[in-house]
């Protein structure tokens, strides 16, 4: 019998796969309706998931009755119907987006929607799949979507961009693919619930470098610094529904993974040296300078934001050192959560700027304010998020952060933190600066959908409101099924 | 929820719904525009002479929602949150009033009204704030809702003033969540109450609490405009004469002062704050701050930047009234909180009068203006010789208590400081009074944009506000001795706060 939970779990990942498959057989650039129909149900599904869960049942579901190890279990546990739910809240205001934005017979729109349906039930799975190989299946089905909606416009730097982006995908997942080899070679099984007490048990120098490549792997994916070279061209270069998916919800997925496996079956081997989790919190470190330091540098507008998501990501590797905190988890996530609405609202603000006035030169936004204020100010919300100001989520996820941070007596971290969140105040100010602009000659604003500026604003709204609400949220990460 | 914590509710509601109406109505809906504005000027008003009912006989008012687990926004109103609430609440009416008068015809006035309101909903958060967490929310969101104003005009040199601004506040504000997280993590709660919290924490913390003294009280100084973290305020003195107001009277650097305030009172708690030797080196950046704003005022031709610097000086009135340990200094300090907002006021509207009716920018160019506008004349003379600490005016009230204060506090150079201020305020601004009134006016004014219409020498909406903020200098001044005056609420937070600290 399968019961509503299961029926959630399962939906999740069927309905976008459906839609989109259905999408492709309808023929280029149809079915948009289709898709956001599927992903309201979707949305609807994640809320009764994470009601569910909050409630303390970590939901199960065994493929065919087959149990793992033969089977594939699908569990949900807090963290997963978190993002399950990021990922939904997320999708539809894009999808709508989407549909506003592309013009029905442009290239663009040809392959977007079963893009969009593959995109949504690779990253669904991800979040629920609890077996190494079964991850690694989701992983490439997001790589491989995402690739395919970089290069969709066909453009020739998108596509040197797409192609960029596929190396790097393809060069992580290689390299994760290999670790789960030769861990399967080591233990015989690829279920995180068996592996689990045997990595405990015993752990030969051959396990270590599969976790390794497995880290190194995924952190290529998350495009943490040194390794996210390829980041801006595809984030910046992608239309702007695109550009906003992958800042949003594409690099968290492996993230994720990255977690999971470290405070899972991998923990034995990253607990074993007190300096390790140090190597990731300085990585991260590294990218909010950097990346910040780039996107105050920036031309143009989709370059800034994209490099924004460079610097935002060193956040979620600074906690790695407070992962034994209950306080430094929930900053972690706090601050996915938030950066994935707050940049998703900044690509779509981004979005109808560009479209409104032709071009994407920070120094051509003179006067937008004057044109454009809703979009600005769902551009402004956003940047008070990405500095951590109040009242927002991404405060929160900053107060936590350096809550933990002084409670193990880390000033590094405080340090980074505090100065993260000036950085982002030069490069959103940047921005916003330009716009209140008088402009001498009347700039010509094409006219944009009203659609289009409403969903930005929703977005934005969204990442301020959940600021008022970070207890439900740290109460449902507080329910943990992967130990 | 109770109906007392909905009244807190109430009153932040009355300004941010209609803020956010306002945000979306377009350009020329002036009439409704200004309803809004009006009636959510007038509801707060109503709203907070409930609340200051209730205080004054005692009833406790209190709103609590958590965000995160052990961390909670926190409203409370008590008599030190009336005191700003009631002048800020009074002054946001008045100055509404003069916007509507001073942007007539100007574009972007929904964008203008939209972040006024904000930042008013901004100053009764910070003014309510239960714990210093909930005051940093509403802290930094007043620093961002203030941006498009001093940003307004749209012009390079507003961009200028805007950036400079937001260096200085976004820098304090990051210095304040440091010292907030710091003191959140020592004790698990950052509640404001009488007599402070941190007393209980015992020795081995003195070092770490010293730190985040330094960086709470460099938080608010930047907002405050202590030396050296005062910086910004002359230069955000582009913004149109309204937002001046926001910022000199009602909102920003009130915000900082009343911080400070909170600190000292309740968080750390006076006696122990003395005992820690904490308040001797504020009381003597506040002296510094007082003399340096009054020399630097002397020599700056621009009205308004003479009249920023001004502030400068008077704000850290109350900072030394504060610092200076017992509680007639304590009541000095505070009452000043009021009067200085009620004349500086004043001296910013009578001087975007002088801008919009005749394009006086300077003080060179004041020359007679006294005969051409009498009334505003009148109101900045009032308000200015206010300044000076002329008798029968608001701030001859507030100079007495705060060297009375300085010399039960055994502080006798804080009056030697206070004497030096007034002699300086006299010297920059009775040149101005003597050019105004007694000074031959040039064959023409710079720019002459509103002609006198009989006794009317300006629109009626800019005369207004001043006058009776002028009036409001001489009546609180004179009636300083009755039961409603600001000394008396003044005098009752005093007799709380040091009588909750006696054993």
């Amino acid at each position: 019998m399968i019961d509503a939970q299961q029926a959630a779990l399962v939906g999740l990942i069927l309905l976008p796969l459906a839609s989109g498959a259905a999408a492709f057989l309808l023929g280029p650039g149809r079915g948009a309706g289709l898709c956001i129909a599927s992903q309201a149900a979707a949305l609807f599904f994640a809320l009764q998931l994470a009601d569910s869960v909050l409630a303390g049942d970590i939901a199960r579901h065994r493929i065919g009755g087959w149990g793992a190890p033969l089977g594939i279990d699908l569990t949900a546990d807090g963290l997963a119907a978190a993002m399950l739910l990021l990922t939904q809240a997320v999708a539809l205001p894009l999808a709508l987006y989407a549909r506003a934005y592309f013009r029905p017979d442009s290239a663009e729109v040809r392959y977007f929607w079963p893009l969009f349906g593959l995109l949504l039930a690779g990253l669904n799975a991800l979040f629920v799949s609890t077996d190494l190989f079964n991850l690694y299946v989701t992983l490439e089905l997001v790589g491989l979507a995402a690739v395919g909606l970089v290069g969709i416009g066909g453009g020739a730097l998108q596509i040197a961009a797409a192609l960029r982006y596929l190396f790097a995908t393809l060069l992580g997942s290689g390299a994760y693919l290999l670790g789960v080899a030769l861990i399967y070679g080591a233990y015989g099984s690829v279920a995180v619930a068996s592996l689990t007490p045997l990595v405990a048990a015993e752990a030969p120098t051959l396990v270590g470098l599969a976790a390794g490549l497995m880290l190194l792997g995924l952190l290529l994916k998350t495009a943490l610094f040194p390794c996210h070279y390829w980041l801006p061209p595809a984030h910046g270069g992608a239309a702007a529904p695109v550009s906003a998916l992958l800042s949003a919800l594409v690099v968290k997925a492996s993230f994720y993974l990255i977690l999971r496996l470290w405070l899972g079956p991998l923990a034995p081997l990253t607990a074993s040296h007190p300096l390790l989790p140090w190597l990731p919190a300085l990585l991260g470190a590294g990218a909010i300078l950097w990346g910040s330091w780039q996107a105050i540098r920036a031309p143009r507008l989709k370059t800034m934001i994209a490099y924004s998501t460079v610097a935002q990501l060193g956040y979620l590797f600074l906690i790695f050192p407070l992962l034994g905190t209950p306080g430094g988890r929930a900053a972690g996530i706090l601050h996915a959560v938030a950066h994935g609405l707050a940049k998703a609202a900044m690509f779509t603000a981004a979005g109808v700027l560009i479209k409104a006035t032709g071009q994407d030169r920070i120094a051509a936004l003179a006067g937008a304010a004057q044109q454009l204020p809703l979009t600005l100010f769902a551009f402004g919300l956003a940047g008070v998020t990405l500095m951590g100001l109040p009242p927002s989520a991404g405060f929160l996820a900053k107060w936590q952060l350096l809550d933990a941070a002084l409670g193990q007596g880390y000033w590094g971290i405080v340090l980074i933190t505090l100065s993260g969140g000036l950085l982002a105040a030069v490069y959103v100010f940047r921005v916003l600066r330009q716009a209140f602009l008088l402009t001498s000659s009347k700039t010509t604003v094409a006219p944009v959908p009203r659609t289009l500026e409403w969903t930005a604003f929703g977005l934005a709204g969204a990442s301020l409101l959940l600021g008022l609400r970070g207890v439900e949220l740290v109460e449902l990460l507080a329910v943990w099924g992967w130990e | 929820m109770s109906a007392n914590a909905a009244l807190l509710l109430a009153v932040l509601a009355s300004s941010f719904l209609p803020g956010l109406v306002i945000f979306l109505l377009p350009e020329r809906q002036v009439a409704l525009r200004t309803a809004l504005n009006l009636a959510g000027a007038i509801s707060k008003l109503a709203l907070v002479s409930v609340l200051l009912d209730g205080v004054y006989r005692g009833e406790t008012y209190a709103f609590r929602h958590a965000v995160l687990p052990g961390l909670e926004l926190a409203l409370k109103a008590d008599a030190l949150g009336l005191l700003f609430i009631s002048l800020s609440a009074i002054l946001w009416l008045l100055t509404t009033l003069y916007a509507i008068g001073y942007l007539e015809g100007a574009p972007h006035r929904s964008r203008f009204f939209g972040f006024f309101s904000l930042c008013v909903t901004a100053t009764m958060g910070i003014a309510m704030a239960g714990n210093l967490f909930t005051f940093f929310v509403f802290y930094e969101l007043l620093t961002l809702s203030t941006f498009p104003l001093v940003v307004h005009r749209g012009t390079a040199q507003a961009m200028q003033g805007g950036t400079v601004y937001l260096r200085y506040t976004l820098l304090g504000g990051a210095l304040l969540l440091a010292g907030s997280v710091w003191l959140q993590h020592l004790l698990g709660h950052t509640e404001f109450a009488h007599a402070g919290i941190v007393a209980g924490l015992g020795a081995e913390q003195a070092g770490a609490l010293r730190l985040i003294f330094f960086l709470l009280i460099a938080g608010l100084g930047v907002k405050a405009a202590l030396v050296p973290l005062h910086g910004w305020l002359p230069q955000a003195m582009v913004a149109p004469a309204p937002v001046s107001a926001l910022l000199h009277a009602v909102a920003v650097v009130k915000a900082g002062a009343f911080g400070i305030a909170r600190v000292i009172y309740e968080v750390y708690g006076v006696e122990f704050a003395q005992s820690q030797g904490l308040l001797q080196p504020l009381a003597w950046l506040a002296a510094a701050t007082i003399v340096w704003g009054s020399v630097r005022a002397l020599f700056q031709d621009d009205l308004k930047k003479r009249l920023a610097f001004s502030t400068v000086s008077q704000v850290s009135y109350i900072a030394l009234g504060l610092a200076l340990f017992g509680p007639v200094a304590t009541v000095g300090g505070l009452v000043h909180l009021v009067h200085q907002g009620i004349m500086k006021i004043t001296l910013f509207f009578c001087a975007g009068n002088y801008a919009e009716t005749l394009g006086i920018h300077k003080v060179s160019q004041m020359r007679g203006a006294g005969r051409r506008m009498p009334l505003t004349t009148l109101a900045f003379s009032i308000a200015a010789l206010g300044m000076m600490g002329a008798p029968l005016t608001a701030g001859a009230v507030s100079k007495a208590w705060l060297m009375d204060g300085a010399r039960a506090a055994g502080s006798d150079w804080a009056v030697w400081v206070l004497w030096a201020s007034s002699l300086l305020n006299a010297a920059y601004f009775l040149p101005i009074l003597w050019q105004a009134w007694f000074g031959r006016a040039s064959s023409a004014w710079p720019d002459e944009h509103i002609a006198a219409r009989g006794w009317r020498e300006t629109a009626w909406l800019l005369l207004l506000p001043p006058l009776v903020t002028a009036a409001a200098t001489l009546a609180v001044g004179i009636g300083a001795a009755t039961s409603w005056s600001p000394l008396a609420w003044a005098q009752l937070i005093a007799a709380r706060e040091y009588l909750a600290a006696a054993p």
